[in-house]
């Protein structure tokens, strides 16, 4: 028998250099994770850039990034029927219940997160695109931010590295 | 168990080159250690504040600090720890401090 398709030898695992994360949900479950990882990655001694794009753009702006919250809607994840989602004040009651746990744990808040990341030497960029589609200006956004950037400057960013997108 | 030899004594560290035993450790260990894993020496005196601090919040709690933890635990900052130990400071300064890697995401 022929085999056309043979199976590649295993790659040789090779250390994670450099990571690129993107950051496009607004909520604090779509935020969270990409900056424990951003993090993580800069404390492990590879390099990282954030890269906040459509809603994640909300992480960096000024007079969003203290009041984001987790969606009470189309939340599996939560255990409770969606309806309850809807009701006035869900998502704010839910927020501030994991608030406080995140509180508990003594992890920083978001504002305080991205200032860390980027004390930690990673890159914090925001995707133009998205400052033009939502009418922002520089001054919107926090002072830590190292660049508005095209999607072809973060292509150039990520070369050789892994890419994760949130 | 793989083993290493610091400032003349052979002590036991694991896989990644992390003491298996703390107590194995010495002072004079440190500087040697720094230059195997690529930590800036002459370790300064700021170095030594972030060293001490691993060892005793180690033998304190069981775990040495992250980098979040030894920047609220000390007048160092998280900018300046990456000065002193710039490729993950809480990874090699529990390394050049001879305990185990810290345990913690953040």
């Amino acid at each position: 028998m022929t085999d056309s398709h043979p199976i590649p030898p295993a790659p040789i695992a090779a250390p994670i250099e450099k990571v690129s994360i993107i950051v496009s949900k607004g909520s604090l479950e779509g935020i969270y994770p990409a900056l424990i990882m951003a993090n993580g990655a800069r404390n492990e001694g590879i390099e990282a850039n954030l890269f906040f794009t459509f809603f994640g753009m909300d992480a960096i702006h000024k007079g969003r990034q203290d009041h984001i919250k987790v969606a009470a809607v189309g939340n599996p994840g939560l255990h409770m029927p969606t309806i309850a989602g809807v009701i006035p004040g869900a998502s704010a009651l839910i927020t501030k219940y994991m608030e406080k746990q995140i509180e508990k744990q003594d992890f920083p808040d978001i504002h305080e997160f991205v200032e860390m990341i980027h004390d930690t030497g990673a890159g914090v960029y925001a995707c133009l695109a998205s400052v033009d589609l939502f009418g922002m200006e520089r001054d919107d956004l926090i002072d830590d931010l190292d660049g508005i950037i095209t999607v072809g400057d973060f292509y150039d960013m990520a070369a050789g590295g892994q890419i994760i997108f949130t | 168990m793989p083993t290493k030899t610091f400032a003349g004594s052979t002590v036991d560290v694991n896989d990644e080159g992390f003491f298996e035993d703390p107590t194995q450790w010495t002072k004079e260990m440190a500087p040697e250690i720094a230059e195997e894993y690529g930590v800036p020496t002459p370790l300064t005196d700021r170095a030594w504040v972030v060293i001490d601090l691993m060892r005793s919040e180690y033998f304190d709690k069981g775990t040495g600090p992250t980098v979040r933890k030894i920047s609220k635990l000390s007048d160092v900052t998280t900018k300046e720890l990456f000065v002193l130990f710039p490729k993950g400071p809480a990874k090699l300064a529990a390394m050049v401090a001879g305990i185990p890697k810290p345990k913690g995401c953040i």
